[in-house]
């Protein structure tokens, strides 16, 4: 084991981000970020599926077949989202219903699954635990990023708390409504992306076509 | 059957699962960068979500709603809290046929998919698709109808996208915006185009 369980905790927040760098998880950054209170309730639970369905994988990684392997992961997956649905409808069902769908849409978040698949299969109990965990962090740190600047500039408020008073509550401040609607979050992760990439370089892709300098003569 | 023409457009445009739910997002990313890949993967997404949705309305009103265990002497069991699981279960079964029947019948397109196969089972369209169908009480040929239209609405969604990088990898993009960032950015746009469809009406 090359790495040492903090770097594993850390690395998936900045240097190995799940979203910015290895595409995963995307669909419910878009769709639940229009509100902080909403987007750190997700966070949480992804958190908690991805560290528990990445130990329980790694505990029975040695008895599944291959052949078979997507479906035992997700019964162990949808099992522990089921857990999750039924514990929010329990004791935050407002936010549960602004989840709507995408709760059970956790299961085919593909950091659960990239994550099982790409690392669970092949390492220990703990340290599937916590790398689950770091991804589960490295996932929310972004979607808490998106979700403040939807919510902050979209509604003016931070947790439902208003932080800059909108016209229409007699305040100053004109409210962009389009930072709420869903196209503006496929923007913000473009630009935090740009900037995760302009602080480090090393993650800059290949062109795959360089533009040709020609002399002046 | 106008009533089922009207609901395949609105599921392949005006609510287009990629472009106004955002569902499938990983795979319409990160396999976008080439129309044949694009394409191929689209078809396959269209193939699951065709059979997926039937399969697991039947599963639905066969067996999970409340009384729908009648047939078999249990009127008052209620299994829906089985749902996510039991759909989740029928999608991975189908998503390990294909995977085994295009490596057998079309290596080529088995390779150049590669782990995206076996991440269509965790494609949230098509596990999506399925859960709006439940959501929104379709009966057999409504479920039919929109499993094969969602589908195809996705698979036009995802070869667009890999139209337009074909074009965008000949820009000139500041390096940092490079790839992922300059994808996202488009697919923002495409989104907004999309959204134009939203209020037509058949």
């Amino acid at each position: 084991m090359s790495q040492t369980k903090k770097e594993m905790l850390v690395d998936p927040l900045v240097d190995n981000n799940p979203i910015t760098l290895q595409v995963l998880g995307i669909c419910s950054a878009l769709a639940v970020t229009s509100s902080l209170q909403v987007a750190f309730v997700m966070a949480l639970a992804v958190t908690f599926v991805t560290a528990f369905s990445s130990m329980f994988i790694s505990i029975l990684r040695n008895q599944i077949p291959g052949s078979i392997r997507i479906i035992v992961q997700m019964v162990i997956i949808a099992s522990l989202v089921i857990l999750v649905d039924q514990v929010l409808k329990a004791y935050a069902f407002e936010i549960s219903k602004t989840l709507s769908v995408f709760v059970g849409l956790i299961i085919t978040n593909c950091i659960v699954m990239g994550r099982a698949e790409a690392f669970a299969m092949k390492n220990p109990p703990v340290a599937s635990f916590i790398d689950g965990v770091g991804n589960g962090m490295g996932y929310g740190l972004i979607l808490m990023l998106v979700g403040f600047i939807r919510e902050l500039f979209g509604a003016g408020s931070l947790f439902g708390v208003t932080i800059l008073e909108t016209i229409n509550n007699g305040g100053w401040y004109v409210p962009n409504g389009m930072l709420l609607l869903p196209p503006s979050a496929f923007f913000i992760i473009g630009l935090i992306i740009w900037a995760f990439r302009t602080w480090k370089p090393n993650q800059v892709e290949e062109r795959e076509y360089k533009i040709q300098q020609v002399e002046a003569h | 059957m106008e009533g089922l023409i009207s609901l395949a457009v609105k599921a392949i445009f005006v609510e287009n699962l990629a472009l106004s739910f955002f569902l499938g997002m990983c795979t319409f990313i990160a396999v976008s960068k080439k129309i044949s890949t694009a394409l191929g993967l689209g078809i396959s997404v269209m193939v699951v979500q065709a059979i997926t949705v039937p399969a697991n309305n039947l599963l639905l009103n066969y067996l999970l709603k409340p009384g729908a265990l009648a047939w078999a002497g249990f009127p008052d069991v209620d299994l829906t809290f089985l749902g996510l699981i039991s759909y989740i279960g029928v999608i991975a079964a189908m998503v390990q046929i294909l995977e085994m029947v295009l490596d057998k019948y079309f290596p080529p397109l088995y390779n150049a998919l590669g782990i995206f196969l076996p991440l269509i089972t965790v494609n949230c369209a098509i596990l999506g698709g399925s859960l709006f169908m439940v959501e929104r009480d379709y009966n057999f040929a409504e479920a039919t109808t929109y499993g094969l239209s969602s589908g195809f609405g996705w698979a036009l969604a995802i070869t667009a996208m890999a139209g337009v990088r074909e074009k965008l990898k000949y820009s000139d993009i500041p390096d940092g915006l490079q790839g992922l960032g300059i994808t996202f950015i488009t697919a923002g746009l495409m989104a907004m185009a999309f959204m134009s469809f939203s209020g037509v009406k058949l």
